[in-house]
């Protein structure tokens, strides 16, 4: 359902991704994972067409993507730093995404599963780190999009949050969505990730299953594993 | 007893003072104005009646007075002049006057006036005529109420509307001449007076005075002409209470001064001109109590200029107030209203506490480089006219009014 | 879609301390002007050299501002399923039309007050607003266009100062020292073509048109007399000044698909 084909992204003088293809057909949570600076967050937003490769192709549901936008229907994004405009309410940033979206939507629930309630009246500029992510959260999980990325989900919020949230990224999964996750949460991954690709260097160092790294490192665990990915 | 001499008085006021009118008109006895000027004594009247009648060349030869009816038309066939006044004491009035004739060689005129004194043209009509009213050697006249008119394009093969050639104590007022040469033109007047007149759209002055000296000109307006008014040569003229506006193009101004002695310019408004009044030559003049409004330059001085004095005039939303070609000044400019004025009036005595420097370096520029005009009202130009303001550099820095008026004069 | 986008950069804007303070400054100017003058006509030719100056500065500072500002609403945005093209188009207009009411109500509320519908300024005060939305529209443009072409907000701001220092003031000065030096050249056509590349001085024309016809037809070349004197010098003016809004505008939607954001 998602493939990129020999994508090559260069800032300046520095390649980030130097000719990466893979492919994603099946549902189930990919985490991308990799050191500072791999492109981690470069291969969401090519995904997303927010940043435009200098080569490749990007293939969501058998068309090409790259310049076109409609095929953001069916994706849902949630980035890593939590920025809105400091003058709206929550309310108002969530009504004008439905409103943006114009698809049916569940932030109710979202709103009480992450109670949320009492914020709904003040504006983005006064929130804390946590509530903003927790807004976030809200509006990347409200629609029904058979693809998801989120970059770094998990910034800032508190433990009980962070449990409801792998619970709305588990039912996600069940649902058959395709869930691409960046995060230096490792034991998220543990928990969630069917898949990982690793970046490193612009390539794709390594990719496969939890069960396939520990085979490959011969580590048991997944902080030793990568660890040993990096050597 | 009293009624005889009653009725012997009247029968003598009726032969003394109004002898014989004839009547003239195309069914009547009298068919021709020629006719009737043969039978009419001095001081008879003709009345011309409705009807159009073919004149060249006639000469008046007698004191007579020439009334025309509603209707009556003088023909000139285009040949020659059609009225030729060539005694004193004559009055035309009431004639609508065409096709008076057009030469490249002579002065042909409806109505022409040679050496004769004490004549009155009144109400006439002159349509499209060489020159309209042509007054030469001739005095105390009364020329008033007229309209002379044309449709001329160009300076060469046109007259002018009213035209007075050594001539003195004429009083021209109430008429309108448009689409001529010159509306008025005086040469060699003296002691006349030229009022109320509205002279517009002619190709070259509204009025024009050439050597005359000891004249006056009052409430006229002159709009839309080549230029206004230009008096050149004269001295002793009193201009007053006169409009001068719209007078665009270039080189066009309101009021030309050139080479004149001792005038006087009060409470005239110059509105919406290229130029105001341009000032060439002329020394002892003074100006007070005239309106300068939204005037391209207000007054733009030229070369040998002395004891000009200009006092309580109101310079108004002109693109230039004033404008020098030198930088020598013997010019006095103190007391009056400038609108671009920015100074302060801190013992509120009506007097700004900062002079005022009405010639900005921009004004030298544009006289320099005539395209710059382009750049008027931009923020560079500013910011070099107030340095010009900090230190006068290019314009005279002698040029200030040490006494400009915070408030407009009424 | 892009209605949409305008409405909310321009309901975001609308709720911004800045918009109130532009439109307060106007209101304040535009009643001192009146107060201090008394006189329809007087202010409103104070006002055209302050309109002409300022709205330019203005559009381009509010426009980078709001450019780097809403960077978090714009990724917002740029994940959503919107054209890139939409969006900046959007936040365009957003700018630009909050910025033109601020002006247009901060001096339409006291020179209707004072009777300018009743007075015979009206069309001059009418060319000043529309000249002034112009001016809006075209540096904020520009400004935002210099924000998507730096990254870096302390240059984008630096550039974009420059760039309305240029337009008002430098180019003018250029533009007067070569009439000057060129002098013996017949300039007419230079320089009518030299104003056609600044918006200002356009703007500037389309104000002297009204206020300065009389010196302007003081000149001599037949190409200044023919575009000054006939309606054709306003009609080119207007033309020009609709192709400066339409260049920055085009400039910035083919830099905006470009962009990595």
């Amino acid at each position: 359902m998602i493939q990129l084909e020999n994508i090559t992204k260069r800032f300046g003088q520095l390649t980030v991704l130097d000719n990466i293809s893979f492919a994603i057909e099946n549902g189930g949570t990919f985490a991308v994972l990799g050191p500072n600076g791999s492109g981690k967050t470069t291969i969401l937003k090519i995904i997303l067409g927010m940043v435009l490769p200098q080569k490749g192709e990007v293939i969501v549901r058998d068309s090409k993507v790259l310049k076109t936008w409609d095929y953001r229907k069916e994706v849902s994004y949630l980035p890593q730093i939590a920025r809105f405009p400091d003058n709206l309410t929550v309310n108002e940033l969530i009504k004008m995404i439905k409103d943006l979206r114009n698809m049916p939507s569940r932030e109710d629930e979202l709103i009480e599963l992450l109670g949320l309630e009492k914020f709904l009246d003040k504006k983005l500029g006064n929130l804390s780190g946590g509530t903003r992510q927790k807004v976030n959260i809200v509006l990347t999980f409200m629609f029904d999009c058979p693809i998801l990325i989120l970059d770094e989900p998990t910034a800032g919020l508190d433990p009980v949050s962070l449990i409801r949230l792998k619970e709305l990224i588990e039912k996600e999964k069940a649902a058959g969505k395709i869930i691409l996750i960046t995060t230096h949460i490792l034991s998220l991954v543990e928990s969630l990730a069917d898949e990982i690709i690793f970046l490193l260097e612009g390539h794709i160092h390594f990719r496969g299953s939890l069960a396939d790294l520990s085979e490959k490192t011969g580590e048991k665990d997944i902080e030793h594993s990568i660890a040993s990915l990096l050597e | 007893m009293r009624l005889s001499i009653v009725i012997i008085l009247l029968f003598f006021i009726n032969h003394i003072g109004n002898t014989s009118v004839w009547n003239i008109c195309p069914s009547c006895q009298l068919k021709s104005l020629e006719e009737a000027l043969d039978r009419a004594e001095p001081m008879d009247t003709i009345r011309v009646q409705k009807g159009l009648y073919e004149c060249v060349d006639i000469e008046i030869n007698k004191p007579v007075v020439i009334i025309g009816d509603e209707g009556a038309v003088i023909d000139g066939l285009e040949k020659g002049y059609v009225l030729k006044i060539l005694s004193d004491s004559v009055t035309i009035s009431g004639l609508k006057i065409i096709n008076a004739g057009k030469s490249y060689t002579k002065d042909f005129a409806a109505i022409y006036v040679y050496r004769a004194n004490h004549f009155t043209l009144s109400n006439l009509e002159i349509i499209n005529p060489f020159f309209g009213i042509l007054l030469e050697k001739s005095k105390n006249g009364n020329v008033h109420h007229n309209k002379v008119y044309g449709v001329s394009q160009r300076e060469d093969d046109s007259g002018n509307g009213i035209h007075l050639w050594h001539c003195s104590n004429v009083i021209i007022e109430q008429n309108e001449v448009y689409g001529l040469r010159d509306g008025i033109y005086l040469e060699f007047v003296d002691d006349s007076k030229v009022m109320n007149n509205y002279t517009h759209d002619n190709i070259r002055y509204g009025l024009h005075f050439m050597f005359s000296n000891r004249d006056e000109y009052v409430e006229n307006i002159f709009e839309n002409n080549g230029a206004g008014v230009a008096v050149m040569f004269s001295k002793f003229i009193l201009m007053k209470e006169n409009t001068f506006t719209h007078n665009w193009g270039t080189a066009s101004y309101g009021l030309l001064l050139k080479e004149i002695y001792d005038a006087e310019v009060i409470d005239n408004s110059f509105t919406e001109n290229t130029i105001g009044i341009f000032i060439d030559g002329s020394t002892r003049i003074n100006y007070t109590e005239n309106l300068f409004e939204q005037n391209g330059w207000a007054v733009k001085v030229s070369g040998g200029c002395y004891t000009n004095k200009f006092f309580k005039n109101n310079f108004i939303g002109n693109s230039f107030d004033i404008s020098y070609n030198a930088k020598m000044n013997d010019n006095t400019f103190d007391g009056n209203y400038w609108s671009d004025y920015t100074g302060y009036d801190l013992d509120k005595d009506g007097i700004g506490d900062v002079p005022y420097r009405p010639v900005k370096l921009f004004s030298y520029i544009v006289n320099k480089t005539p395209e710059t005009i382009i750049l008027l009202r931009s923020l560079f130009v500013d910011i070099i006219n107030f340095s010009e303001k900090v230190s006068p550099v290019f314009t005279p820095d002698n040029l200030i009014d040490n006494q400009p008026s915070t408030f407009i004069f009424q | 879609m892009m209605l949409k986008v305008l409405k909310y950069s321009f309901s975001d804007l609308i709720r911004s301390r800045w918009s109130y303070v532009y439109l307060a400054f106007y209101l304040v100017l535009g009643f001192v002007l009146l107060f201090l003058n008394e006189n329809l006509s007087k202010a409103v030719i104070t006002l055209m050299n302050i309109v002409v100056v300022l709205t330019p500065m203005i559009g381009t500072i509010f426009g980078i501002m709001y450019f780097y500002n809403s960077r978090e609403f714009t990724e917002l945005l740029l994940a959503q399923p919107i054209r890139r093209r939409t969006i900046f188009l959007g936040q365009y207009l957003g700018v630009a039309l909050s910025l033109s009411l601020s002006l247009i109500l901060g001096l339409g509320i006291p020179f209707t007050i004072y009777g300018i519908t009743q007075s015979g300024q009206i069309w001059d005060f009418a060319t000043l607003l529309i000249s002034g939305t112009f001016l809006t529209f075209i540096f904020s443009g520009l400004s935002i266009y210099i924000g998507l072409l730096n990254s870096n907000k302390i240059k984008g701001f630096g550039y974009a100062i420059l760039i309305w220092l240029f337009f008002a003031v430098i180019y003018d000065g250029i533009f007067l020292i070569s009439l000057i030096v060129f002098d013996d050249y017949p300039l007419d056509k230079f320089t009518l073509f030299a104003s056609f590349f600044n918006p200002i001085d356009l703007s500037r024309i389309m104000i002297l048109l009204k206020l300065d016809i009389s010196a302007l037809l003081g000149y001599t070349g037949a190409l200044f007399q023919k575009f000054f004197g006939t309606g054709q010098g306003l009609i080119v003016a207007f033309i020009m000044l609709l192709l400066w809004v339409a260049g920055p505008m085009l400039l910035m939607v083919k830099k905006s698909t470009k962009k990595d954001f």
